[in-house]
């Protein structure tokens, strides 16, 4: 009896794994985005490229940060299901964003690390990585990276 | 080398054009680490593994783009674009290119 339902009790197990060590990891996540953020608030960020007079600029530099976030178990599970009616994909929603943000995060981090006040034409690519990448259907982890040209004033 | 992702320089004026230059790696994990986050792919989260080999090669294809552009006598990369492609299971390739100049 117990082994005949093996492979539906590992089944049932990762299902739960997922779902709670998932859904409390993207809690914290959220939670530590937020903070940085708020602490990171001073730091522009400029999609423009922005022209300066000359004289102003004392140095530029190429800045860039990066994460690599992937989905639980439970949720692909939700996202399979989603498929089968359409809509809106929450999941994969919340995945992306996190990865971003963190992404920029990280891109200001280092930024502020090498002394800059700003950062101008700031650029964001997404690409799905790992494994699963080249199969169909199936979003294992996406990276995020986020670069841009900090510049650091004369004052 | 000033590396920018900007059209020029801020702050400075360029005098000489010398064309694309281009920086590219072919990288995968070993085993091992593969194991690893296809475990980590059960809970979800951060892949510190590949986080740090993506980064690790996108640093190896600017090297290699800034040599090239060394190489022309270049003392800047303006207009970095960076690209990344999956091209077999468990490699992915990091592409970086920009125009290189001469600035005053």
């Amino acid at each position: 009896m117990f082994l005949q339902n093996f492979n539906l009790i590992i089944f049932i197990v990762l299902i739960i794994l997922g779902y709670s060590a998932g859904s409390l990891a993207e809690k914290r996540h959220y939670r530590s985005i937020i903070k940085r953020e708020r602490q990171l608030l001073k730091m522009a960020v400029v999609t423009a490229e922005g022209s300066f007079p000359p004289g102003h600029v004392k140095s530029s530099t190429l800045v860039s940060g990066s994460a690599v976030i992937s989905i639980d178990y439970f949720k692909r599970l939700l996202a399979i299901l989603r498929n089968i009616f359409g809509g809106r994909v929450k999941s994969y929603e919340s995945l992306i964003d996190r990865a971003r943000r963190e992404a920029i995060l990280r891109m200001k981090e280092s930024a502020r690390k090498q002394g800059a006040d700003m950062v101008i034409n700031m650029r964001l690519e997404t690409s799905t990585i790992g494994r699963n990448a080249n199969r169909r259907n199936s979003v294992g982890s996406v990276e995020a990276i986020a670069y841009g040209t900090a510049i650091i004033r004369n004052n | 080398m000033i590396m920018t992702n900007v059209n020029t320089v801020p702050g400075k004026k360029i005098v000489e054009h010398f064309g694309i230059v281009q920086g590219s790696t072919v990288r995968a994990k070993h085993v091992g680490r593969d194991f690893m986050a296809s475990l980590k792919n059960l809970v979800g989260g951060e892949l510190k593994g590949y986080t740090e080999l993506l980064q690790d090669s996108r640093k190896e294809a600017m090297q290699r783009m800034e040599e090239q552009a060394r190489q022309m006598g270049a003392n800047a990369v303006v207009n970095i674009r960076f690209a990344t492609s999956s091209v077999a299971q468990g490699a992915a390739e990091l592409f970086a290119y920009g125009t290189a100049v001469r600035v005053e």
